[in-house]
Order: structure tokens, then C-alpha cells, then sequence
């Protein structure tokens, strides 16, 4: 069995579908550390062309994982639509290619065909892809969720005003909060990376943030990303939770290094709909994900680090989340080497989770041993922009104190709003209207002593 | 009123300055830029690539052994180097496997240097490692040191080992070969914008190759502006004390020495490894 394919006088062969999707990526460190790429850049090609060769039914056939082994596996096998998927059962995974980028295949279509494509299929097909094609298929891809307002709506792009602090030090949460807020910033969360996983200095956050929200009727959620049993704890403490975060990875074995399991995710987010504190939606879960993060707890099983990224956004689709974020360059050189290698899996993982129906966002961040800079960030963030990326992150001046690496920042989305014409969320647009922070087109205003949050700044 | 004008006329010089710059003395997060249109200032992008450039310079800095080896030796200290598997810097970053693993000569080296000493192995051994700041080592190795050495005790010292392109578990073969008890790796973090040469100690009770990150014990952040070198020191004497006596380091092993938090093991010299 296997596959194979000649490209002039040299016949390849790829012995199973995982190594065909391996051999078949875009070159990338962490496949490289894994032992899983293509040799040359010759035997790349020739995966790629038994890839587009392949008809989207072997999908169903072959796993990457075994089903019996990983409930990962079992949770895409035993939820596969096959009406959805009849339209394109005839395809190969090139046809599938050219089907996504077909004229007539719009907006409706892609969504009725969520539920049909596998998160494999997803990422045979973006390794069939230049990052033009990811651009144009997920732009052509809306994801609308609620809360506590509307998010994906085509057109508009959200933010988590994301406001950590080194010691979690309420004042200057706050500080950082107000200076997001008053550039616009926090309609997707106001999210915050606590220092610690105390639970009273996480409940005191939550608190902290749903007491401004409520004070200052800010139509938009709050999150403390902790460890998805802290936050059952907190709601079983009474605390004011709005969104379950959780990392998740594409493999039972990844989850299990996160301390978590599909039962558990339903649990938490069971717990957190008995609270009833959205009003538009019940869209309550926050996912991050990330390339190399299987490879990185020793549990990839020999699965190139996209497809397996691919499949970690079956286990957020499972749960409809609010917002999906792909922390793309979080890790290091050694997954993601240099601003090439983000740039290309950011516009990947936007691609696959979208074409799967999640409503992506994407934190476009890098640590400072690898090749990139701001001018690689500049780049990705403009490229999502035009693909229609929900929502990004922003902390002040593209700084993470807490978490020491750069992503972007409050500037960074007023750049991409501006140049690209986006707009908020709509009910946290009219908020920022009737603070005084921005006028009906969306342009921030000069500041003006009289608004609210400008007089708690001078009180803190 | 031109359309380049406001009333209080700021926006002649373009950019236009937050009026919450008091909200920066409860945070060291960059906020109150101010704005250029929706832009950085001029000012805020230049700082900020001061910053990058060098976190960057740290990361790529090649250790400059020669001052530390003669520090060592004037304080009557033992020294050996040695080098990882991983041959150059980009070899380091892309290859974590190999940063972890002595090169050829290095653990012939160390086995010869082990043949040769008669008498009880060493009850400590310090690695002194590049990591991906050698800039951390080359400030605050010595200066650790100094502080360290008076709170020991009557520990025996084996020689004192400065390791190039080394990530955290070279410690590991490195105490091995020495039949070292415990290793303590001094090793370069990650830098940060604000924090190019940040040190980080990494204690091991009996080191060997195959150990994880889970049975090491991290004091984080060691440098003039975080931690204190006497009271990084203290804590680490305390946690060398308390392996002693438990017969393990890691996740068994609180440190009960301060209310300061000391570490799990994030990855390679990265506990700032995020959780998200």
C-alpha cells in the first residue's frame, strides 16, 4: 500500500497518509525536529502531487491516529457529516483545491460544507495551497458568534484588549485595560494572562473586570486564561466567569499533557451556560492552539505539526466556541524558524479553521530567538486582515510583560481597522460612539477630559 | 481650524500625546504611547526596536569564556569546557535535541577528567551555560557564585564546567560523567524586551541523562533588576540542602526558604514558557 509519484526519472513513495501529509508541508523547523519532512525539496513536490491525486474518500478510510487509540480520531470519525460532505465526495484533494477557489463557491456553500470536511482534508488541502489561495478561501468564509456582542461579521475585526501584568496587580490591570479601551480595543474579550494559577487572585481579576464592565456597561466578555479546572472552581466559588479558556491540542495525548479531555471541556462549558450571563449568545469558549505544541509534550505521533494542528480544531468546533486563537509563533525557533515560517502557518491555521467553521482569530507574535520582527508581524497581520481574521490580540506597545514576547498591539489594530477599512463589533462600536472614544466611522477622537474613563485614569 | 489642527493645536508636530501617562506608575507594560493618527510616535518605535535589537544582539552574543574562566580560577575554583552537539547558533535554536546532548571531544574530556581524580565524587557540580543569553552568564555568573559559595556549607565542589550552545539538560550528562550528586545549571533565559540578560538556575539531585524538566527545581529572573544575587543564592542553597536530604529535586521539593515563588520547569532555560 502507500503512495507514490515521479517527478522525470525519480519515482517516490510515501509509505502511509501521514507521512504523504508530511512530506507534502511547507518546509518548517518543527517538522524538521520531529524527523517528518521532506528529504528535498524534490520529494516535497512529489507528496504534493500524489496528495492532490488522492480522492477526499480516503480520508474516511485511513486515520492519521489510530481511532481506536485517540479520541481526537474517534470524536472526527463519529461526528463526520456525510450529507454535508456528498457534494464533494467525488473530489480529489486537488479538485478540492480548485472547488474552494471556484467563483460559485461562496459563503453559503462553505458553510453548509463545514461539517463534511475532516480537519485532515483541511490540511491536505492548504499544503496544496500558496498563501493567496489560503487568503482567498477564508476570506470567502463567514464565522458569526455572540456573547455579549456580535462577532465575524464580514468586515469588521475584533480585539482582545489583553491587559497582563508580571504580578497580576489589580491597579495595573486596570491601567492597561483603560489604555486598550480607549484605543478602541476589547470587543472579542478582555483577556488576561494571570501571573499565577491562584485561585483568589483569579477570581479577584474576574471580579476586577466584571465590575468595570458592568459599571461602564461595556457590551463585550471577560476571561481569565487559566487552567480550564481552575475556572470550574471559580464558578463553583461564585465567580462572575463569562468565557472557558483552554488550551487544546490535535492529539488524546497532547490534551492529556494539558491536564484535560473532551469530558472534561464539556463539563466546564456546561458549568459555564448553568450561568446564563450572555446575552446575544451562548458562544462561551476561548481556545488557543498552536503549532508544535503536540511535538512540544512528545506526543505527535509522527503527524507533521499542521495536520495535527488541524485536528486540534475539531475538539474547539465540538463546543462552539466564541473565539478560536492560533498563537502562531508562541514556542520558538525551533517550530517556527524564522518570519517565513509564521507568516505561512498563521495564514494555515486561519485557513483550516475557518474552512472547518471556527470563528478564528490569531495572536501574530514571535519570541526573540527567532528570525523575525516587527516588519514579519506587519506583514501576517495585513495578510489576515484581507483574509478576514475575527479578531487579534492587543497588548500595549506590542509588549507582553507577563509573558515576555512581542504580539500586536492597540496601534497595530488601529492601523489595520484604518488600512483595511474594518469596523468593531458592532454593539461595542456604538459604545465607543457614545463614550466619546471614537466617531461613526470608527476613528478615534481626540481625548477628551469629560469622558468616564478618562476621569477614573485620573483617579486610579 | 485647518484639518492639521485640533483646538489645543497639538497635532502640529503630527503626533498627539495620551493624556493617561500617569496610569504608567502602576505598570511596566508600554501603554500611553500616544498616536501618530492610529500609529506609533516616532519615539515609542524607536524605543521599542532599542529593545528588540537587544534582546536580539543577547540571543546571538557569542560566550566570551576567557574573563570567566580566569574569575573562576582566581577564586581558586576548577573549570573544564565544553561544548553541546549543536555547532553553531542556528543549529542551537533549531535543535533543541542537540543542545541536550556534549559533543565528542567535551565527554571524553569529562571522562578523563573523572579517570584522573582520586577520592569521593563531587557533591556539587555549577555549569555555567550560554543558553540564549551567554550575555547573563558573562554579568552574573561570578557575581552568583560569590554569593553562593559562602552559604554551602561544607559541600564538595567539583569543577566548575562552562558549557556552549548548552540548553538545560546538558547538566544532566555533564553530572553523569562527573558522578556529580547534584548539578546546579546557571543558564541564559530567554530575553525579553525589557530583560537581555536574565539568569536562571536549574537544580538537579543525581543527574543523568533521561531526566525531565518535572525532577528540576527553577529560581527564575537572577539579575540586578530581578532577583538579588544573595537572595537567589540563599534559595538555592536551601533547595541544594533540601534535595540533600530528600533524595529528589523537583515537583516533591517546595521551597519553603522565602515567599517568593520559586519555578517549575517551563522548557530549556524558558520558564516563561506560556501557558497559552
Amino acid at each position: 500500500m502507500g503512495f507514490s509519484a515521479s517527478i522525470g526519472m525519480r519515482c517516490f513513495h510515501f509509505e502511509d497518509l501521514r507521512t504523504l501529509l508530511a512530506k507534502a508541508a511547507p518546509a518548517r523547523s518543527g517538522d524538521a525536529l520531529a524527523g517528518v519532512a521532506a528529504e528535498s525539496e524534490l520529494e516535497r513536490v512529489a507528496a504534493r502531487m500524489a496528495l492532490a491525486d488522492l480522492p477526499l474518500r480516503h480520508f474516511l478510510e485511513e486515520a492519521v491516529i489510530p481511532y481506536e487509540a485517540d479520541e481526537i480520531t474517534r470524536l472526527i470519525v463519529d461526528s463526520h457529516d456525510a450529507t454535508a460532505f456528498a457534494v464533494i465526495s467525488s473530489l480529489t484533494v486537488g479538485e478540492f483545491r480548485e472547488y474552494l477557489l471556484a467563483d460559485e463557491t461562496d459563503a453559503a456553500p462553505l458553510q453548509r460544507l463545514a461539517a463534511g470536511i475532516t480537519p485532515e482534508m483541511a490540511a491536505a488541502v492548504s499544503k496544496l495551497m500558496r498563501n493567496q489561495d489560503l487568503i482567498l478561501v477564508a476570506a470567502k468564509c463567514n464565522v458569526v458568534t455572540r456573547f455579549r456582542n456580535t462577532l465575524g461579521l464580514p468586515g469588521h475585526l475584533a480585539v482582545r484588549l489583553q491587559p497582563n501584568h508580571p504580578t497580576d496587580d489589580p491597579k495595573g490591570v486596570a491601567a492597561s485595560m483603560l489604555d486598550g479601551l480607549l484605543y478602541g480595543c476589547g470587543d472579542a474579550v478582555i483577556g488576561i494572562n494571570p501571573a499565577g494559577d491562584n485561585l483568589p487572585s483569579i477570581i479577584s481579576l474576574l471580579r476586577l473586570i466584571d465590575d468595570f464592565l458592568v459599571r461602564y456597561e461595556v457590551p463585550t466578555q471577560s476571561c481569565v486564561l487559566t487552567h480550564v479546572t481552575n475556572t470550574l472552581r471559580a464558578i463553583e466559588c461564585g465567580a462572575p466567569v463569562d468565557l472557558v479558556f483552554q488550551s487544546i491540542g490535535g492529539s488524546e495525548q497532547t490534551n492529556r499533557s494539558f491536564g484535560i479531555d473532551l469530558a472534561l471541556l464539556a463539563e466546564a462549558r456546561a458549568a459555564a451556560q448553568s450561568l446564563g450571563r450572555g446575552t446575544l449568545g451562548d458562544n462561551l469558549m476561548y481556545f488557543e492552539t498552536g503549532q508544535g505544541s503536540a511535538l512540544s509534550a512528545n506526543a505527535h505521533g509522527g503527524v507533521d505539526q499542521q495536520t495535527l494542528e488541524a485536528r486540534a480544531y475539531a475538539v474547539a468546533r465540538a463546543f462552539s466556541p466564541l473565539l478560536v486563537n492560533t498563537v502562531v509563533g508562541f514556542i520558538g525557533p525551533e517550530y517556527l524558524y524564522d518570519g517565513k515560517q509564521i507568516i505561512r502557518a498563521g495564514l494555515e491555521d486561519h485557513f483550516c479553521g475557518k474552512l472547518l467553521g471556527l470563528p478564528m482569530g490569531c495572536d501574530v507574535c514571535y519570541t526573540n530567538h527567532a528570525e523575525a520582527d516587527q516588519d514579519d508581524m506587519d506583514s501576517l497581520l495585513t495578510l489576515l486582515g484581507v483574509a478576514g481574521v475575527n479578531f487579534i490580540m492587543g497588548v500595549p506597545g506590542a509588549d507582553d510583560v507577563m509573558l515576555n514576547y512581542q504580539r500586536t498591539s492597540f496601534h497595530d489594530a488601529a492601523y489595520l481597522r484604518r488600512v483595511l477599512g474594518k469596523r468593531c463589533a458592532p454593539e461595542f462600536e456604538r459604545w465607543l460612539i457614545d463614550s466619546g472614544i471614537a466617531d461613526s466611522t470608527g476613528r478615534l477622537l481626540p481625548p477628551d477630559a469629560r469622558q468616564a474613563l478618562l476621569q477614573l485614569a485620573a483617579s486610579l | 481650524m485647518t484639518s492639521n489642527e485640533d483646538q489645543d493645536g497639538a497635532i502640529a508636530r503630527g503626533a498627539r500625546d495620551d493624556p493617561w501617562t500617569r496610569l504608567r506608575r502602576f505598570t511596566p507594560a508600554r501603554i500611553a504611547l500616544g498616536r501618530a493618527g492610529g500609529s506609533l510616535p516616532t519615539r515609542a518605535l524607536l524605543e521599542f526596536g532599542a529593545a528588540h535589537a537587544g534582546a536580539r544582539d543577547a540571543v546571538h552574543h557569542p560566550l566570551d569564556a576567557g574573563p570567566l574562566l580566569e574569575g573562576l580560577a582566581a577564586r581558586g575554583l576548577g573549570q573544564l569546557s565544553v561544548a553541546s552537539a549543536a555547532g553553531d547558533r542556528p543549529t542551537y535554536l533549531c535543535r533543541p535535541d542537540l543542545g541536550r546532548r556534549l559533543d565528542q571531544d567535551s565527554s571524553a574530556s569529562l571522562e578523563a577528567w573523572r579517570a584522573a581524580s582520586d577520592g569521593d565524587p563531587p557533591d556539587l557540580v555549577l555549569v555555567l551555560a550560554d543558553g540564549l543569553s551567554a550575555l547573563a552568564i558573562e554579568r552574573h555568573a561570578l557575581p552568583l557564585i560569590d554569593a553562593l559559595l559562602p552559604v554551602l556549607g561544607d559541600l564538595r565542589l567539583g569543577p566548575v564546567v562552562v558549557a556552549r550552545q548548552a540548553r538545560v539538560a546538558l547538566g544532566d550528562e555533564v553530572g553523569a560523567l562527573l558522578a556529580a550528586r547534584q548539578v546546579v545549571v546557571l543558564i541564559g533565559e530567554r530575553p525579553g524586551l525589557s530583560s537581555p540578560d536574565s539568569l536562571g538556575l536549574y537544580l538537579t539531585h543525581a543527574p543523568r541523562p533521561g531526566r525531565t524538566d518535572a525532577e528540576r527545581n527553577c529560581i527564575s529572573n537572577v539579575r540586578p533588576e530581578g532577583l538579588a544575587y544573595v537572595d537567589a543564592a540563599r534559595r538555592l542553597a536551601f533547595l541544594i540542602r533540601g534535595a540533600r536530604e530528600l533524595g529528589v529535586s523537583g515537583i516533591a521539593l517546595k521551597d519553603d526558604s522565602a515567599t517568593l515563588p520559586v519555578g517549575q520547569v517551563g522548557s530549556d532555560g524558558d520558564p516563561a514558557k506560556p501557558a497559552d
